[in-house]
């Protein structure tokens, strides 16, 4: 005779497991990129499909976890922190896997070069922005963290530096597409035309990359000021 | 008088089986809502939350169940003006457990949130205003019963407001969270302690025969409390800092120092739930005893005896011995987002609601406290996910329990009134 108890109805799933795990789930995407880039560089498109469609298997898991967060989130919920909020940040973390599965797509549907004099500083380029990215992942590690605390001022500080050095990075990626900009321009001329544009396209989608994992560090610090 | 000298052992012996098995529907059921919490959060397996369950369930019944008891017993019905006819109590309080009893089932098959407490009282409120007379209704005792349940979900989600606010000030936000949870979880120890013991000692107590001046009770409870904080601060000693786990989550090891805490609040709370529940079960039957020990005289002023209080500990323990087992482990698997340093912080202030009630004779529900408290730790940002919904659900079993349950034992009143005349 175990009657439905008030007590069982109370509790509702919590959101901070399943949050942390999709943003791990949309930052392996991101680093995957690394490795397709690294093969495609060395024109073996086959080896790079292989890698893409790893890449956008994971996008498709991290697709299904957000909807199973957002299934798990009825706005009869009671929560520490607003859960427009959350969703949002959900949101963007989503975005980080789709921004990585769109670079891996460009490169691949071109069966892009990267011209010889500009490789090392792209590889480099394509680093930093994923180094963005692990940072805001690191700053969602700490999700957990700031639950448990109920938002502690120590917590909070503490946070707040992981996006400090999440801003600085994506600074640092910021300069470096400039780089890359400027010493593409200056081969641009040796090479097919709409190649170097869907070059230019590839860059930017790399900025944007570290734009996006910047932003899932803003939607965090909303989530903080209160 | 007649009915009360042909058939009044029988009396006797009919309510001892309605409330030994209103006593087990309660250790089998409600007990799992007043220790779910602890089974949750996993500071106490299955198994020890029913060997704790039993012994303070127990002790909370036996020592400081005899104030709601005697609420239920003679608080709301005015059993002086029943003098003329003593056995239409008799029959009021046998439709009542029968009611409650039927009334549970029915609920608990259905997955109905139903509380025990307002059963019973809705019961017999019901057949002392309809079989009876409106008048003989104690409606100023009825009215501060009814008020009681919602300052207490109420007072226990502001108590364990400020709990987990301490928590957090003295524990959770500091630079060393471990060091200072070893150094202020004994003291949070010690007034689970003292509460416990100060409301048994200066309430309790003289059901059992024993009669102590407030000096004498303020001091034995320090002392009590001290003991149990050494053996706190004992148990203290064995947790260690769990890097392994820490790595992971850095707040891994500050809960495990919790969760030792966990079973000290456990124990309160049970203690808690005994004292106010049983009384559901004993309350009625302790009233029939009355009636028929001293043949048909309802003396209000008469003491209860104390086997009771013991049958309905019983029956409690024998129903966590036979249910308990599955239901709680059922809750305990649907409670996992409550970390020990919020469970804790629930159950004390649940368990000194409860218990403060039963020192005062109000018979509330210890589902719905909890329920309180649990929402007052969620206020203080200590839950993450909260079903608000619930709080809807709580006033409608209110509103569906207490007229069911009064519908049912004036069904049953004007039976047993038809068969015994």
């Amino acid at each position: 005779m175990a009657a439905d108890s008030p007590l069982m109805a109370l509790f509702g799933r919590s959101p901070v497991k399943p949050m942390q795990e999709h943003m791990q789930k949309a930052h392996a995407c991101v680093v995957r990129l690394i490795d397709f880039y690294d093969v495609a560089a060395t024109g073996d498109y086959q080896a790079a499909e292989a890698i893409r469609q790893d890449i956008a298997k994971l996008e498709g898991e991290a697709d299904r976890m957000k909807k199973d967060i957002r299934m798990h989130l009825p706005n009869s919920l009671f929560m520490p922190v607003p859960r427009s909020d959350l969703l949002e940040l959900l949101t963007h973390q989503d975005k980080l896997a789709n921004r990585a599965k769109d670079i891996a797509g460009v490169m691949l549907g071109r069966e892009m070069t990267i011209p010889n004099p500009i490789q090392p500083l792209m590889r480099e380029y394509l680093e930093s922005s994923i180094n963005t990215s692990q940072k805001a992942a690191d700053a969602l590690a700490e999700l957990d963290e700031l639950f448990e605390t109920g938002f502690s001022s120590r917590e909070i500080k503490l946070v707040s530096g992981l996006l400090n050095d999440l801003d600085d990075q994506e600074h640092r990626a910021d300069e470096l597409e400039i780089r890359v900009r400027r010493a593409l321009r200056a081969v641009e001329k040796d090479y097919p035309p709409i190649d170097v544009m869907f070059l230019y396209r590839v860059i930017e989608l790399i900025g944007d990359l570290a734009d996006v994992a910047q932003r899932v560090g803003s939607r965090l610090q909303i989530l903080l000021a209160r | 008088m007649t009915v009360i000298a042909e058939y009044g052992q029988w009396f006797v012996l009919l309510a001892c089986l309605f409330g030994f098995f209103m006593a087990w529907g309660v250790g089998a059921n409600d007990v799992a809502n007043a220790m779910g919490t602890s089974v949750g959060s996993r500071a106490l397996t299955v198994k020890q939350a029913i060997i704790i369950a039993m012994v303070f369930e127990f002790a909370g019944a036996y020592l400081a169940g005899g104030e709601v008891t005697g609420t239920i017993r003679k608080g709301i019905i005015d059993a002086n003006v029943m003098a003329g006819s003593p056995e239409l109590l008799i029959y009021g309080m046998m439709s009542s457990l029968l009611a409650a009893a039927i009334w549970l089932v029915i609920a608990s098959m259905m997955g109905w949130p139903v509380s025990t407490t307002h059963t019973i009282v809705g019961a017999i409120v019901g057949f002392a205003a309809v079989g009876i007379g409106v008048e003989y209704v104690q409606w100023g005792k009825v009215t501060s019963i009814v008020m009681s349940w919602v300052v207490s979900p109420v007072l226990a989600g502001t108590l364990a407001f400020f709990i987990f606010r301490s928590v957090h000030k003295l524990i959770l936000n500091t630079d060393d969270p471990f060091g200072n949870a070893k150094r202020f979880v004994p003291g949070y120890m010690f007034l689970t302690a003292f509460m416990i013991t100060m409301v048994t000692f200066t309430k309790g107590l003289k059901h059992v025969g024993v009669g102590l001046s407030f000096g004498e009770s303020v001091l034995i409870s320090v002392a009590v409390s001290f003991a149990v904080m050494l053996l706190g601060i004992a148990l203290l000693k064995r947790v260690k800092i769990d890097e392994e786990a820490d790595r992971h989550f850095r707040f891994a090891s500050v809960e495990k120092v919790f969760a030792i805490l966990m079973i000290f609040t456990a124990c309160a709370m049970a203690f808690a739930h005994g004292s106010n529940d049983v009384a559901n079960a004993v309350g009625p039957l302790a009233a029939i005893i009355n009636v028929v020990a001293n043949q048909g005289n309802i003396l209000a002023e008469s003491a209860m005896p104390a086997w009771v209080l013991l049958l309905g500990g019983g029956g409690i323990v024998v129903g966590l011995a036979t249910f308990g087992y599955k239901v709680m482990g059922t809750i305990g698997r649907k409670i996992t987002e409550l970390t020990p340093s919020r469970g804790f912080a629930a159950e004390l202030a649940a368990a000194t609601t409860v218990v403060l009630a039963s020192g005062t004779g109000l018979p509330i529900s210890t589902t719905h406290t909890l329920v309180g408290a649990v929402l007052g730790v969620g206020m203080a940002r200590g839950i993450s996910a909260l079903n608000l919904r619930v709080v809807g659900t709580i006033f409608a079993s209110w509103i569906v329990t207490l007229p069911a349950g009064a519908f049912l034992a004036i069904i049953f009143f004007f039976m047993f009134k038809g068969i015994f005349g």
